[in-house]
């Protein structure tokens, strides 16, 4: 009897215990959200905390696998019919009951919201009607077969016709319009301050850890670690590779980390003909050329052989990335499994340049932002360092963001890098940077360094209609391998994202990189 | 008078005209926003879109005349990134920045004259030997490490004082202030402190080399002479006449610190106008970098009219009419 009376006082007070810290949760992020508005600028962080506000009719785990969201089961019942079953007895935050209707509602507004400077329309273009069957069903017609409407649902949060028929985007960053089916309801919001949430307890999914979310913007890497250090948030996100091997030493503190799917690559300059002058691109004396090495597949590969990954992720990177040979990590649906990522070779490289007619090398500028990615200005200069040493004299320029990406984007430079950010299936780095650009088709808007390859294209064409999910895995596959082999770009590495947290929370690592706060709970036994 | 304010105000007219024209040009000579604002998912159509969406597809003549025409209405546009008027999102911010460097500003004065006129006083002292020492090191350390600094100091290692952002804040005028609540001073202790150092050493040093001169002239001899305490001679007669050089500074400094304290609130995650502006440069937001400036421009004149007009209370002699 005593015993037993003794172990449940020891419960009990674990219980309180636990209820009395476990109550809020102090989250501070590096980029700040820009609206609350969840179709108004496709942007991480805007993902992020619209993931807390709201839902997708399919939602994606960490790995960006999808899972059922706000519909239950989705299937293709015509060429150019999906239809998606909803989930029944989902309510708004505001009592407000979710219907097709809103479906439909949502997928209209995409397009709609005035002033959008990224818009979510794009997800909306490929769909030609929504039909409503009955209150649980929905179709969506599209004018051609379209295997990729799940995929483009993940990034879709779902509003409610009712509330938000007459809804600006003032009315949400008021917070009065920010309601939604989601795991947290938005309390207030203050524009590059912070965002309190407080726990949705009438959500359909699995019950936040946290009864409230104070999620705060400290844009500063430095005072990031220094504010968790303090005890003043419980958890960041973009860890400094700086900090890394302190934080990991920290008994105060613990890391959740993940592979990411944000690949850093070099772009080079395929718009110039194999006959004409890259722009910064001279022979040795400084001289025009009058040629492009970079048509030529033996350079490009000559010049991936020559990026030192290993030592860039060990020593640049703090480990905290993983070399590449392609757009997408092992793991996701878009990896092709034999495709490895080239080895160092400096000896092999020179030995390509001369094949190639150029034993002396010649002279390249490399282009690059420096203050974008993690570490990018370093990386470029290391890049600069390992080609010179192959004979490929590099001149090396970081830029700010701004100014370079306007560069970039006109295609003025000869090599440059860059990050691409992807979603897990290989059509999306194929149809936005390998594919020929192409504006009718809405092909290669971000192929910056003019990469064409007919057979590319060919495969790509053939697997945006193709409904059989096996078949089509094999054709994205193999263009993303063409593509690979022809040196299309030189793949660098794949971030790690990394948050830290203090001891004793424990947090399920995304891929996408998205910081929410359902993702956190207290660690368990 | 009038005369005198009026000129003052096409002045500041034509400086707030020549600053929109800069702006203008220069963003448009940097790059485009849409790159930087656009999603990577976004195609070409999107990327139209948004082109047009933010009015920049028309030539730049174009736009700079609607922005003319609307600016004369008083709309100096919406926010690219955040869809909200600039003018009123400079507003959400002011409040944060106002308080932090009229701080400063109270810190500066506060701890600035009493050292600098004691300084000044004996000036061969120990005492006065450290502070000018002192004052070196508030002149030459780097902001942000200073900033840093007092974080891991104050925050991590002892934690007396939070380490970034505002803490809790109350409602006056409409706005939201945080030294109007205990939580919020806390927050703010280590910001305008940083803040402040510079200004501490430079008020220092005006009114030490002030109170050194004017110590030697025939007017203080000769209150000495005639009799009157030494609090009457350094309180009055000095320290009135040591006050124009410092009030200048401190004027001007007030002025670029609202306007510029762009490291310190970036070091704290002070969610002030320095954060915004940053922020609003780096993604292009050119109406938000426009109306910054602008008011910016009609701030620093209203300050140096301010200050002329404290010249001709602390100066018999300065007439304000008389300027040319």
């Amino acid at each position: 009897m005593k015993k037993l009376l003794l172990g449940a006082t020891v419960a009990l007070g674990t219980l309180a215990g636990g209820a009395a810290w476990a109550q809020t949760l102090t989250m501070a992020v590096g980029a700040p959200v820009t609206s609350l508005d969840p179709h108004y600028h496709q942007l991480s962080p805007n993902n992020a905390v619209s993931d807390m506000i709201f839902d997708k009719l399919v939602n994606t785990d960490g790995q960006s696998r999808m899972i059922p969201g706000l519909a239950t089961e989705w299937r293709v019942v015509g060429p150019t019919v999906w239809e998606f079953k909803l989930r029944p007895d989902v309510r708004f935050h505001n009592g407000s009951a979710f219907t097709a209707e809103d479906v439909a509602f949502t997928i209209a507004r995409l397009p709609n919201v005035p002033n959008s400077p990224a818009s979510y329309a794009v997800y909306s273009r490929p769909i030609t009607r929504v039909e409503v069957v009955d209150p649980l069903t929905v179709r969506f017609h599209t004018a051609q077969p379209y295997p990729l409407l799940p995929l483009d649902m993940t990034n879709v949060r779902i509003l409610d016709k009712e509330t938000h028929e007459r809804a600006a985007t003032e009315d949400f960053n008021a917070v009065r319009a920010a309601v939604g089916t989601g795991p947290y309801r938005a309390v207030s919001y203050r524009n590059g301050d912070r965002i309190e949430f407080a726990r949705n307890d009438a959500y359909w999914g699995p019950k936040p850890a946290y009864e409230r979310v104070n999620y705060r913007m400290i844009t500063n890497d430095a005072s990031r670690t220094a504010a968790l250090l303090a005890g003043d948030v419980d958890f960041i996100d973009q860890v400094p590779t700086t900090d890394l091997s302190k934080l990991r030493n920290d008994p105060r503190v613990a890391l959740s980390e993940t592979v990411g799917l944000r690949l850093i690559f070099l772009g080079l300059d395929h718009l110039r003909a194999a006959n004409e002058n890259s722009p910064f691109i001279t022979d040795n004396d400084g001289k025009p050329l009058g040629r492009n090495p970079l048509r030529d597949v033996r350079v490009r590969r000559a010049l991936s052989m020559a990026v030192d990954r290993q030592a860039i992720v060990e020593r640049l990177m703090e480990g905290a990335a993983t070399p590449a040979g392609q757009f997408l990590p092992p793991g996701v649906t878009g990896h092709v499994p034999d495709v490895q990522p080239t080895r160092y070779d400096p000896e092999g490289a020179r030995r390509l340049l001369a094949e190639a007619g150029y034993p002396n090398g010649f002279r390249m500028q490399l282009n690059g932002p420096n203050d974008r990615y993690i570490n990018d200005g370093r990386i470029i200069q290391a890049i600069g360092q390992t080609w010179t040493r192959i004979g490929v004299r590099t001149a090396v320029e970081g830029q700010t963001w701004s100014v370079f990406v306007g560069r970039a984007a006109r295609s003025e430079l000869s090599a440059h890098l860059i990050g691409w950010g992807s979603n897990p299936d290989g059509s999306h780095p194929l149809r936005n940077i390998l594919a020929t650009v192409n504006a009718e088709k809405g092909w290669g808007a971000s192929n910056r360094g003019r990469y064409s390859n007919p057979e590319v294209d060919r495969l790509l064409e053939a697997s945006l209609t193709e409904l059989d999910e096996e078949k089509r895995q094999k054709l994205v596959l193999d263009a993303e391998r063409i593509a690979a082999e022809d040196v299309a770009v030189i793949p660098i590495h794949i971030q790690t994202n990394i948050w830290a947290m203090r001891r004793g929370l424990r947090h399920d690592a995304r891929n996408d990189e998205l910081s929410r706060g359902q993702d956190v709970r207290p660690a368990g036994p | 008078m009038s005369v005198y304010l009026l000129r003052r105000l096409i002045q500041a007219a034509l400086v707030m005209l020549a600053m929109s024209v800069i702006v203008f040009v220069g963003v448009y000579a940097i790059g485009d926003p849409v790159e930087i604002l656009i999603s990577p998912d976004a195609d070409q159509a999107e990327k139209a879109r948004a082109i047009a969406a933010l009015g920049l597809d028309k030539p730049l003549w174009e736009q700079y005349l609607s922005f003319l025409s609307n600016a004369l209405r008083g709309d100096l546009g919406r926010s690219f990134v955040f869809n909200e008027p600039a003018l009123q999102l400079i507003g959400q911010r002011a409040p944060a920045t106002l308080e932090l460097a009229f701080g400063a500003t109270i810190l500066a004065i506060l701890v600035g004259l009493p050292l600098g006129l004691y300084a000044g006083l004996r000036p061969n002292g120990a005492g006065a030997k450290a502070i000018m020492a002192g004052s070196i090191l508030g002149f030459s350390l780097p902001t942000f490490w200073v900033g840093l600094m007092l974080i891991m100091v104050f925050a991590v290692q002892l934690g007396w004082l939070p380490s970034t952002g505002r803490g809790e804040t109350a409602e006056f005028l409409g706005m939201r202030w945080s030294f109007l609540t205990w939580d919020g001073l806390r927050h703010m202790a280590m910001p305008a402190l940083n803040l402040a150092l510079f200004k501490i050493s430079l008020v220092i040093r005006l009114t030490r080399a002030g109170v050194r001169e004017t110590m030697l002239m025939d007017y203080v001899k000769f209150a000495r002479a005639k009799g009157l305490s030494p609090q009457r001679v350094i309180g009055v007669h000095v320290f009135k006449n040591i006050l124009i050089p410092v009030v200048t500074v401190v004027g001007l400094e007030l002025g670029s610190t609202i306007a510029f304290s762009v490291v310190t609130e970036s070091v704290f995650a002070w969610p002030g106008m320095g954060k915004l502006i940053i922020d609003s440069i780096n993604v292009l937001d050119r109406p938000v970098i426009v109306a910054y400036l602008m008011s910016i421009v009609l701030m620093f004149i209203v300050i140096n009219l301010v200050v002329d007009l404290l010249y001709s209370v602390l100066d018999p002699r300065v007439r304000l009419e008389s300027k040319g």
